[in-house]
This record gives C-alpha cells, sequence and structure tokens, in this order.
C-alpha cells in the first residue's frame, strides 16, 4: 500500500471515530437537558454475553449490556470515568499518536475537587474503561491508537512495511520481529510472500530454538509466538497474514488445558475480547501437537511428566464443556485422555532429546504425516 | 448459767465497741475507703443534705402560700496542704436552729429519716456526721457549721464528735454577722483527701449529674484553682412534694411482717392489716385473716411463723389497687429532657417516666432518658445511674441500672455496641433514675441498686420506649446522611464530567456545570450551592496542604542528598 492510501485509510477511520465519540457527549447532554438519568450502555464482556457463530466458528459477542447511570451512587464514577476517558481517546485521535494503555491512564488520573479522591487509582480501572468504550463504539483500541506491551515475535520469508520503513523478516537474527501492539493497515502493510503456511508456538523459548535452527527457512513458513497468552497485536497480525496471504496456520503448544486454552484463543477467540475475535481469530487453526499419542511415539519419559493439579482437572471440565468444543469429537477425545494420563508434557521435554529434536524429527514427522487436529 | 453468762459478754462487748472502732472497721461501707472516693463521699453528704433541707422548707413555705425559694447551693474545695482540703457546702434551706445542731452533725445515727417509708436523698442520716468523724479522724480539725435561720442572727459552730459518747463536743458557739445569706447553713469539713479534676467518679461529675436530676436547683461550684462552674437552672418550679407512706402487701418479704408484727402497736390482728399496710380495707383483711384461718381479734405478737408464711401468701394474692403513688416524686420526663437539653444541646433526646410498680412492698418509679449526639463526646455512650436524684458513681458492674443497660438489645435499635463489650458505642448519654421511698441499695455505701428482676424490667421497658423512638431518628438520621452523601458524589464529580463533556463535545464547560446541577436540584430538591461553596472551601484548604507536603518532601529529599 503506497503511503498515500496509507494516510486515507487513517483519516476516515479518525473521523469515523471522532464522530462516534462526540456523540457519546451530546447524548449524555441532551438527556439532561430533559432531566433524565444520564445513561450509556455498556455490552457484557462475560462468557454468559459471548456466544460461539458457528457458522463462521469464531466467539462472538452478545447483545446483553448493563446501563451505567450517572445519579446512581454505585455507578456515578464509573459513568464519570468513561466521560473522561472517551473525551481524553478524542484527544489521542485528533493527534493520530499512538498512546500506552499506561500513558493513558496518567492522561485521566486527576484529583477531584474538594477531596482527597482521585479520578483513577491505578492502571486496571483505567484499562477497564478502555474496553467499555471498545464496546460502545464497536471499534478496536488499536484503531484509536492505544497501544499496550507487547511481546510477539515473527521470522521467516517476509518483508513488511512498519510505519514507512521496510523490513525484511528473514534477515533479524535471533531477536527476529517484534510484533508491536498496533499492525493496522496502514501501520503495519506487507504484499506477498514465499511461505506456505505459519506456525504459532506457544513459547518464546520453543520460538527462539527454531528460529536458531532456521526451521522457517527449512520449512518455507512463517514461525509466529505469542509468548504465552497471546497480546492482540500477535493475534490482529496472526489473523491479516493468515486471511490476506492465504496463509494455513500450525499452532503448537505444550500438552496441558492451558496450552489448549491458547489454542483456542488463537482459533476463535477469547471470552474477554469476544468482540475483537472477528479481527483476530482463525477458525482454520490447526493444533500439530503436543498431543497425547506423542508421548508415545516419541517416548517421552515419565519423569518429564508433570502431575497435573486438582485445579488443572476442573479447567479440563470447564474447557470441555465450551460450546466451541462441545461438539468436537477429537478434542472430547483428548480431554478425556489427559485426564486419565493425569499428567501434562511441555513442550520443552523435546528439546532433551537433542537440541534440534524438535526441529529435524518432531516437527517434520508431525507436518509429514498430517498428524494435527483440525 | 453459763449461757447466760456467755450472753452478757457479748452485750458487753458490743457496748464496748466505740463508735471510732465501727468507722474504722467499715469505712469502705460509708464510703470512705480511699482518699478520692471520701472527699466526693463528704460532697455527697453534705449536698444530698442541702437539696432535701431546701426542698422541704420551700414546700413548707408553699403550702402555707408564702413565698418560696428554689434550692442554690455552693460547693467550694480549697486545697490546704498537699492531701489536706477544706469542703464548704453552703445552702439557702431553712437554717438549723443552734441548739439542734449538735445533734444533727455530731450524732451518728440520728435524724427523722430512719424509721419512716418516704422518698428521700439519705437514707440514715448516717452521712453528714461520718464525714464529720471522717475529716476529724484524718486532720484533727473541727468542722465548722454556719447556720442562720430567717429573721434570726446566723450562728457558727465549731464542733468535734465525742466518740465515746457518741455526742458533740463544741469549741466554739456564738453569734455570727458575716453569713450573706438571709437563711441556709454552710457547713466546713477538713480532711484528707485527693482531688480529681475529671473522670466518671469525679465531684465535678456528681454535680453536674445532680444537675442534671435537679433542674430546679442551681449549683456553683468553685475548683481547688478557683474556677467557678456554674450549673444553671432548667427549669424554674418546685418538684412535687413526697408523702410518707405504709408498705403495700404486694411483695412485702416473711421477715418485715414477722418484725412488723413484733412491733405493733395495734392491739388485733385485724386492726394491723388494715392500719399498718396501704390499700388495705377491712373487707380485704378480714377475707386474708379467713383464708389464714387466723381469728380477728388475735393480738399481733401472738401470731406464729407458720401462721404469718399464711396470711403472707394470701396477702399477695389480695386484689389490691396499686400502691398509692403521690409518696413518689419523679424528675418528670419534660425537665429531664430540659436539663439534657440544657447541658448538652443533643440532636436527640427522649425520656419517659414508668407507672410506679412494686418491690418488697415497696412502690418504686423508673424514669429513663437517652440523648443522642450534640456536645456528647463519640465514645461509648455514658450511663447515669440515679437514685432518688442522686447520683451513683461506683459499683457501676453490681447495679440493676447497668444491667438493665446491658440487657438491652442496643443493635436493634440501631445503636452498635463495641465488639467484645456490652456497653452500646455512640455519642449518647443513658440515664436511668430509680426513686422508691425505700431504694434498695446493695450496700452501707449506697452505689449501687439491688437486682430485683421487677426492678430491673421496669428499667428495660423504659430504656426500650426511648431506644424505640431513638431508631426512628436514628433511622431518618441515616437517610438523610445517605441523601446528603448523594448529593455531594454527584456534585463533586460533576464538575470533572462537565470538563470531559465538554471536551468532547466542544460545548462550554461552564454551562454544561450548570446544567448538571440543575438537574441535581431539580432530582434531589436540594440547593447546590451550599455544597459547591463547601468543596471550593475544602479544595483550598487540600491545595495549601499538598504544597506544603509536596515542599517539605522535596526539603527532605535535597537534606538526603547533601
Amino acid at each position: 500500500m503506497k503511503e498515500k492510501d496509507q494516510q486515507k485509510v487513517r483519516l476516515q477511520l479518525t473521523k469515523e471515530l471522532n464522530e462516534k465519540l462526540i456523540e457519546i457527549g451530546k447524548n449524555v447532554i441532551n438527556q439532561l437537558k430533559v432531566y433524565e438519568n444520564p445513561n450509556v450502555n455498556i455490552p457484557l464482556r462475560s462468557l454468559s454475553n459471548v456466544y460461539f457463530d458457528e457458522k463462521d466458528r469464531l466467539l462472538r459477542m452478545g447483545n446483553k449490556a448493563t446501563e451505567r447511570t450517572y445519579f446512581n451512587l454505585s455507578q456515578s464514577k464509573s459513568f464519570m470515568q468513561t466521560m473522561l476517558v472517551a473525551s481524553k481517546l478524542r484527544e489521542v485521535i485528533k493527534d493520530g499518536s499512538h498512546v500506552g494503555l499506561r500513558q493513558l491512564f496518567y492522561m485521566c488520573k486527576q484529583g477531584i475537587p474538594g477531596t482527597k479522591e482521585n479520578t483513577f487509582d491505578d492502571q486496571g480501572e483505567s484499562d477497564i474503561i478502555i474496553e467499555d468504550i471498545e464496546g460502545v463504539l464497536r471499534v478496536l483500541r488499536e484503531q484509536i491508537g492505544i497501544v499496550a506491551t507487547s511481546k510477539g515475535k515473527l521470522s521467516g520469508d517476509i518483508t513488511l512495511v512498519d510505519s514507512g520503513d521496510e523490513i525484511d523478516c528473514g534477515k533479524l537474527g535471533s531477536s527476529g520481529y517484534g510484533i508491536p501492539s498496533i499492525v493496522e493497515k496502514g501501520v503495519v502493510d506487507f504484499s506477498k510472500t514465499k511461505s506456505e503456511f505459519i506456525l504459532v508456538v506457544e513459547k518464546e523459548q520453543t520460538w527462539i530454538r527454531l528460529n536458531q535452527d532456521k526451521f522457517w527457512k527449512k520449512k518455507n513458513c512463517l514461525l509466529m509466538t505469542g509468548g504465552g497468552q497471546p497480546d492482540r497485536g500477535t493475534r490482529r497480525l496472526l489473523h491479516r497474514l493468515h486471511t490476506e496471504l492465504d496463509l494455513p496456520v500450525y499452532v503448537f503448544t505444550d500438552m496441558d488445558i492451558w496450552g489448549y486454552y491458547i489454542y483456542s484463543v488463537y482459533k476463535q477467540g477469547s471470552i474477554n475480547l469476544a468482540h475483537f475475535s472477528e479481527n483476530a481469530a482463525v477458525p482454520d487453526a490447526k493444533f500439530i501437537g503436543v498431543k497425547m499419542s506423542d508421548v508415545e511415539r516419541f517416548k517421552i519419559p515419565k519423569n518429564h511428566w508433570i502431575p497435573m493439579k486438582k485445579v488443572d482437572f476442573k479447567r479440563v471440565k470447564e474447557i470441555a464443556a465450551y460450546d466451541w468444543f462441545k461438539e468436537d469429537k477429537a478434542w472430547q477425545k483428548e480431554f478425556k485422555k489427559i485426564s486419565d494420563f493425569k499428567h501434562v508434557v511441555e513442550q520443552d521435554v523435546l528439546v532433551a532429546k537433542g537440541l534440534d529434536f524438535m526441529s529435524k524429527e518432531y516437527l517434520p514427522f508431525k507436518f509429514d504425516t498430517k498428524d494435527w487436529i483440525e | 448459767m453459763a449461757e447466760k453468762s456467755i450472753a452478757d459478754e457479748l452485750a458487753d462487748k458490743h457496748k464496748s465497741i466505740s463508735i471510732a472502732e465501727f468507722f474504722e472497721k467499715n469505712r469502705h461501707l460509708l464510703g470512705f475507703d480511699s482518699k478520692i472516693k471520701a472527699m466526693l463521699t463528704c460532697v455527697k453528704e453534705a449536698v444530698d443534705n442541702s437539696l432535701d433541707a431546701c426542698e422541704e422548707y420551700a414546700t413548707e413555705l408553699r403550702k402555707k402560700k408564702k413565698d418560696f425559694e428554689l434550692p442554690d447551693i455552693l460547693v467550694r474545695i480549697d486545697q490546704e496542704s498537699e492531701e489536706v482540703y477544706k469542703i464548704i457546702v453552703e445552702d439557702n434551706g431553712p437554717g438549723i436552729i443552734p441548739k439542734i445542731i449538735p445533734q444533727v452533725f455530731a450524732k451518728l445515727l440520728y435524724g427523722s429519716k430512719f424509721h419512716r417509708l418516704k422518698q428521700g436523698r439519705g437514707q440514715q442520716g448516717i452521712g453528714i456526721s461520718a464525714s464529720i468523724l471522717y475529716g476529724q479522724l484524718t486532720t484533727g480539725k473541727a468542722a465548722r457549721i454556719i447556720s442562720k435561720v430567717d429573721g434570726k442572727p446566723a450562728h457558727i459552730v465549731e464542733l468535734m464528735i465525742d466518740i465515746k459518747k457518741n455526742d458533740a463536743s463544741i469549741t466554739r458557739d456564738e453569734e455570727y454577722a458575716k453569713f450573706s445569706r438571709e437563711h441556709g447553713t454552710r457547713v466546713e469539713i477538713i480532711l484528707e483527701g485527693t482531688y480529681r479534676a475529671s473522670g466518671d467518679k469525679s465531684i465535678y461529675e456528681y454535680l453536674l449529674r445532680t444537675s442534671i436530676v435537679n433542674p430546679h436547683a442551681k449549683i456553683v461550684f468553685i475548683d481547688p484553682k478557683g474556677e467557678r462552674i456554674t450549673f444553671k437552672r432548667a427549669v424554674e418550679s418546685l418538684p412535687q412534694a413526697t408523702k410518707e407512706i405504709k408498705p403495700h402487701p404486694w411483695g412485702l418479704e416473711l421477715g418485715v411482717l414477722i418484725r412488723m408484727l413484733k412491733e405493733t402497736k395495734k392491739n388485733t390482728v385485724l386492726s394491723f392489716l388494715t392500719d399498718e399496710f396501704s390499700k388495705m380495707g377491712a373487707t380485704t383483711a378480714k377475707s386474708i385473716l379467713d383464708n389464714s384461718k387466723v381469728n380477728h381479734k388475735r393480738k399481733p405478737d401472738s401470731v406464729t411463723v407458720e401462721e404469718s408464711t399464711d396470711i403472707l401468701k394470701h396477702m399477695q394474692k389480695a386484689d389490691l389497687q396499686r400502691p398509692p403513688t403521690d409518696c413518689l416524686s419523679p424528675v418528670g420526663r419534660g425537665a429531664i429532657e430540659k436539663s439534657l437539653r440544657t447541658e448538652y444541646n443533643p440532636e436527640f433526646i427522649a425520656a419517659t417516666t414508668r407507672p410506679p410498680n412494686v418491690y418488697r412492698g415497696y412502690p418504686f418509679q423508673v424514669e429513663a432518658a437517652l440523648a443522642y449526639g450534640g456536645n456528647i463526646p463519640e465514645t461509648s455512650a455514658k450511663i447515669m445511674r440515679i437514685a432518688n436524684k442522686v447520683p451513683l458513681l461506683y459499683e457501676s458492674g453490681a447495679c440493676a441500672i447497668t444491667i438493665g443497660v446491658n440487657e438491652t438489645d442496643w443493635k436493634r435499635y440501631g445503636v452498635p455496641k463495641a465488639s467484645g463489650t456490652t456497653t452500646p458505642q455512640a455519642p449518647m448519654i443513658i440515664l436511668v433514675h430509680i426513686c422508691s421511698v425505700w431504694v434498695p441499695f446493695t450496700s452501707e455505701s449506697k452505689a449501687a441498686i439491688a437486682n430485683y428482676p421487677v426492678i430491673i424490667k421496669e428499667i428495660k421497658l423504659a430504656l426500650q420506649e426511648c431506644a424505640r423512638q431513638l431508631k426512628v431518628f436514628l433511622h431518618k438520621k441515616m437517610k438523610a446522611k445517605r441523601e446528603a452523601q448523594r448529593v455531594s458524589t454527584f456534585v463533586k464529580y460533576g464538575t470533572v464530567m462537565a470538563k470531559a463533556l465538554s471536551d468532547l463535545t466542544s460545548k462550554d464547560k461552564k454551562e454544561i456545570e450548570d446544567l448538571i446541577n440543575t438537574v441535581i436540584e431539580k432530582k434531589f430538591s436540594v440547593n447546590v450551592d451550599e455544597q459547591k461553596k463547601e468543596i471550593e472551601k475544602r479544595e483550598k484548604q487540600l491545595e495549601e496542604e499538598e504544597e506544603k507536603e509536596t515542599k517539605t518532601i522535596l526539603k527532605e529529599a535535597e537534606g538526603e542528598e547533601k
């Protein structure tokens, strides 16, 4: 995309968001003018307001909302906070800059006249209000220009244009491309790649090992990680690479319930950010391992198994009951097996079999035999 | 013979115990067991006597349709040396004719109160002479009494107690020209003591409470530092006069009945029953005797213990009128409220006077008052125990009033209790007054009221009556507080909101703020101006505080660097 087009896209979005924010303020003033209790509807961000869209195979946010009103002792403060954050977001948009969540917190933190109280006391409070406003505006905070700490990495044969700079992700040494918080069109652009698929690994350590082995070169793929539970930038970039370049996605995690859930987040989205799934989920993502069958096949020694804790068993039951897993026979089998096995196995144990075991034996076998869960 | 000689011996021994020895052995019973308490007891006895005398005098004058004065009492304490004080109590009572001054002040157990059933402050007439004796034993100084009867010259008497004879030994007795009142008595006692300026058991507290339950009295207190405190009158009328009464059969105890049967001058049991008890008619008396199978004409002292038991049983079953209540003189609801209001200016006050009831044949009446807020300190509730208009300061744990207060379910009335204690935690005064012709004290020091179930029940009923009103008040107060809190919440966030909305919509901030406040005013029917002023005032203070704080922190940091 040319720089001129990038600017055009940005301007259009800015204009729309600006209007939406002004609208919030105007509504409140109009309600006050007719002596109504000012209110704003905040979409509910909990499991009860999240549903699994079977057609698109991703999580979506429902229509449930809570009404936040000003003349209500328990909501008055959060209502004021909502207006305050909205006004600061407008400032950020007008300027077109990127502002960190922590920085926005300080922009909003101020004393309330005549009291020793602050508008905000910690960043957790303002982060929540930002998510509320995302829901109200039906936009992503990335589109507004609010950035979070990012930890995702990418390497492979692809050239990106990041804020006007060309970056060849095949020539970034051992650290790779640090995926920024905002990867929207106009900020991060790409056109094509020779790579055939994307391998996403759960842990940064696994990514470092595979990157050192130049696995991406050997297998002609893009190698990504979100470093555990992925941040929004990583998920959004994965989604864009997958949809815009038509690359299949494979996810490689620990064999434990937390790894399964990370896969689930990449695949159909997270509960808390259900409104983000449409822009971040990869419903076609496949789970490549570590699978129960790998334990026997690769003879993972017993002293590398870790006993499951009580909370793990509980979580398995919970996840198995989620709509998007409930009907999936392959996954129900996997859940059953791990519950019976009573142990978890981390991806790192494979390195004990040889430093390059993962890139030379394990993963090639998996891809060659198509040993994955759809 | 041997038996008789032992009895004689004992009798001789009793005689030989001197009054001084008796006093030494029984100081604690009489309220002289510590130096602090001794001073209080001395003031208390003198003030009680003064109030009784002033009231009786005024009542007599009123009866004769003459002008009378309400009690006007001066209490002064001078420090003579480190642990020696002179206590002076002066009143505008009738005065005492010089001839009987020695008897009144120097004879233990003298007085007319012991053998009659009448509500009065002192009961045994032991108090003031015991105080004089205590002063004499600890300092060797004579007591001084100056008294003036209206229209006659004042007289000064200085006396000590001859403990062997239980009589006065007079060292000075003459006319005295310098007494400033038309009539009245002044007592001066020098004694060893320890003075406490404040606290629950201080003389100040005693006088304060006395003035609360004697709102018709003016009391001036000059403390050892020469500071003058005036407890003003809250009402300008004399309390109703009390009458002597006979015991009422309800609640009479067997021992008392047997003693009365032995001591009566009546010739027949029938006349004994009808004449020595109140509310007892001839018909009722006859049926009691018939039911007990005792001949009407029997001599009272011939009635056996078994027969007495029967008579008592039927007396208590008899359908009688309640005991007469004109023998009781409660302070009165209105008067208590007035005096508590004068002293504490509370936000809430409730008082009640219960109808009279009977314990052991003695009528009694309970009054209670609750005062909340105002100048009452924010600690745990202060309990004021009063018996026959005299405050009780000692032995609170053993007292029926304390038990009644603790057994009241304060939580139910919206008053919190501190964890681990039974006393309610609130800026509150709990006053309970018990008046009776014979208050059942637990001991001779007259510091605590005995735990008769019927007395505790009356105390609780009185407290509950007041507490119900308090509950309504507290509920309203809480509601008002919540409402005010709500409004102030909306106003304070309103300023931040106005700025945010102005930034969002590019409209004028002041206009939006005014709009928010108009809506608040309309929605909650309040005036926001006051809240806004308060906020502005607070903000100025806070800004100054913060500036100071920031400066100090920076200065300290600088100092550390160096």
